[in-house]
């Protein structure tokens, strides 16, 4: 049969496979270099940046490096960031939601008033936070349907969202100016600080539950027989992580203790990291984004990933619009006016979530966040104006999106 | 390999209103071997795999496959019956690395609901050992890092991994260099010698008498003939994707001897 004998004849110049796929696996710096080829930057530049930036203001503002400040700056970013970690999900996908600083707004609006004492819906605090968190996530779903559904671009969606939630928040508050938070549940979240004790265990927890994951994905890969990482680096990695718990409580304790609200933004970027990086719909969400038509190929339903993203960018506004609110005990005019939208944004883009859809990371909102209250805590303490203030930030974030660009370009570059 | 063919198409018509793209079609593929599908452009070759991949439907005819008829009502239907199709624009998504890519839209979960990454490396592995890709330095790499051949590569072990029986291939090697067309062109055969059912578009007729075993030849619409490739020359294969000669008869009778 002349069939196979082609084959056999027909096939020069292709090795046939001695070498082990796992023995090929590259090393972390091989590796590094493909992801920055790939347009991955990773985490590297900007907690270099960070770095830097808390020893200038450790040596030029006064009260930067003290405990109390350490403190009032994981309150004062906690907020924003969980609105941050919503819009990595939406860059993800490629498109960008405007409308998140006035839903926060709305959020802090109807927690604020579900818990009004003497009116007619005076519930407990874990209601009015439900009740909130519900009515955002229902008006991103909303929003996202019509992105998704409609194919209405989602700049114009979610601009529209801006001023129509901007505009109902006035509507409501116009009269009435400002409604106290006095539910105590509600003003913890921005307000309690754990006992030292408390703190220690948390560090604890999280630390042995960091080592776990860890040693359970090494012990489940080594059962699928597949090529397992390099242990040091696992190592690193949990001590890293103990090291960075312990530290934070350390510091929290010589002041409150350990904010509430750090827990919560630590409990959000596990969950969420979780959601990105291990479940399907996570994978749904990088796979939309980098190339929506292989996605719909796949089988994978675009439509849903998308209403889906826009409904947690829409939960995230919820729980960062209660914290802010928390943080001030009451809601005024200004709720989630102000560089909220734009910090959040920036965080995100900071952290290095590209805005071209596909790349990026839960945590890179986070450290995007760190950088923002970094800078705007340090100068403000520094004693600079608020110009000086959103200058830097200016800067920091056209510095960041042209490092996006050129490792975009370079992706572009790499392949084929 | 001998016998009734895996896929067959009998009198496929279809037409998008009053333009008649595919008039009285037959077609037909065997497990084992390289078919090869020509035709000038809007021949109706897109047409014809679109109607097997259950894109859209056809307007009458029949499809037998292994023998039997089926409808192909949508894409799930033809993945059900181990049809699997690589379009020529890589269905690839270049942010997202190899085993990602493979499993795409079909992850594997472990019992907490979480992507069983191990498994799927493994088996990716596996996959892409069985059909000797070997210039793939790493599983973990983004497909965006890798040469036109090697995510051709991807896309054709993609679509061979979840027991597929035909393979379609849309212009596989139109968009690569010497070495990585080779690299595609010795993938076809594996996968043919694999028994597989190859179904492979081209305009290269040098690559299509290289791997194909038959060819099929398209002209505006209808079915010049089927060729086999031992038996014609590419002289004969331009004059009927030009000028459709000879007619349907007389090459039929040359045809039945494939597999001796």
């Amino acid at each position: 049969m002349s069939l196979d004998v082609d084959v056999d004849v027909a096939a020069p110049g292709v090795a046939l496979p001695e070498g082990e796929e796992a023995a090929e696996r590259a090393g972390p710096l091989r590796r590094a270099i493909d992801n920055f080829k790939s347009g991955n930057l990773g985490v590297l530049p900007v907690a270099v940046g960070l770095l830097g930036i808390v020893v200038y203001f450790s040596f030029t503002a006064a009260n930067f490096f003290s405990a109390a400040n350490f403190n009032n700056v994981i309150v004062q970013m906690a907020g924003t960031t969980m609105l941050a970690y919503g819009v990595v999900f939406v860059l993800l996908l490629g498109e960008i939601d405007l409308s998140i600083g006035y839903l926060s707004g709305i959020a802090a609006l109807s927690v604020a008033e579900f818990q009004l004492a003497g009116s007619s819906h005076d519930y407990p605090g874990i209601i009015a936070i439900a009740l909130a968190i519900l009515i955002v996530a229902a008006i991103g779903a909303a929003q996202g349907s019509i992105v998704a559904l409609v194919g209405v671009p989602s700049f114009v969606v979610t601009l529209a969202g801006l001023l129509i939630w901007q505009g109902v928040i006035l509507h409501v508050l116009e009269l009435r100016g400002v409604i106290i938070i006095e539910d105590s549940l509600v003003n913890d979240l921005a307000n309690y600080f754990f006992s030292n004790t408390a703190g220690w265990i948390i560090a604890a927890v999280i630390s042995g539950g960091y080592l776990a994951i860890v040693l359970g994905g090494v012990l489940g890969r080594r059962r699928a027989g597949v090529a397992v990482g390099r242990p040091v680096l696992s190592v690193a990695k949990v001590l890293g992580v103990a090291a960075a718990s312990l530290g934070v409580v350390a510091i929290c304790n010589r002041d409150r203790g350990l904010p509430l609200a750090g827990l919560l933004v630590v409990v959000f970027l596990v969950a969420l990291t979780f959601l990105a990086k291990r479940t399907p719909f996570g994978r749904h969400v990088y796979a939309v984004g980098g190339s929506a038509e292989a996605a719909r190929r796949a089988g994978i339903s675009v439509t849903r990933v998308r209403i889906l993203v826009f409904m947690i960018s829409g939960i995230m506004c919820g729980v960062g619009g209660v914290i802010l609110a928390a943080r001030l005990n009451s809601v005024d005019l200004n709720v989630g006016g102000g560089t909220l939208l734009l910090d959040a944004i920036s965080a995100a883009v900071i952290g290095g979530t590209s805005l071209f859809g596909g790349r990026g990371e839960v945590r890179s909102a986070l450290l995007g966040s760190l950088v923002i209250a970094t800078i705007a805590n340090g100068l403000n303490t520094g004693g600079y104006s608020t110009g000086t203030i959103y200058v830097v930030t200016g800067v920091i974030l056209l510095l960041a999106v042209t490092l996006d660009t050129i490792a975009r370009r370079l992706q572009a570059r790499s392949g084929r | 390999m001998n016998g009734t063919p895996l896929l067959e198409l009998r009198g496929t018509s279809k037409s998008f209103g009053s333009v008649h793209a595919l008039t009285d079609v037959d077609f037909e593929v065997r497990a084992g071997e390289v078919m090869a599908l020509v035709g000038d452009n809007g021949a109706g070759k897109s047409t014809l795999i679109k109607c097997v991949a259950g894109i859209h439907g056809y307007d009458s005819g029949e499809i037998l496959f292994d023998g039997k008829p089926v409808s192909i009502h949508g894409p799930k239907d033809a993945a059900r019956l181990g049809i699997e199709v690589v379009y020529q624009d890589l269905a690839l998504a270049d942010n997202l690395d190899v085993v990602q890519n493979m499993y795409l839209g079909r992850e594997e979960r472990d019992w907490l609901f979480r992507l069983n990454e191990p498994l799927m490396e493994q088996r990716t592995a596996e996959t892409l050992r069985s059909l000797a890709v070997t210039t793939i330095r790493s599983i973990r790499q983004p497909v965006a890092s890798l040469s036109g051949g090697q995510r051709q590569s991807v896309a054709v072990a993609k679509a061979v991994q979840w027991n597929s029986r035909l393979v379609i291939l849309d212009e596989p090697t139109a968009a690569l260099g010497v070495a990585q067309t080779r690299q595609v062109l010795d993938l076809v055969k594996r996968l043919a010698s694999n028994g597989l059912a190859v179904v492979l578009i081209s305009h290269n007729l040098q690559d299509i008498f290289e791997v194909g075993n038959r060819i099929t030849v398209l002209r505006l619409g209808s079915d010049v003939g089927v060729y086999e490739r031992d038996k014609t020359t590419q002289e004969e294969i331009v004059r009927a994707i030009t000028a459709g000669v000879p007619t349907k008869a007389e090459v039929s009778e040359t045809v039945p001897e494939l597999a001796t």
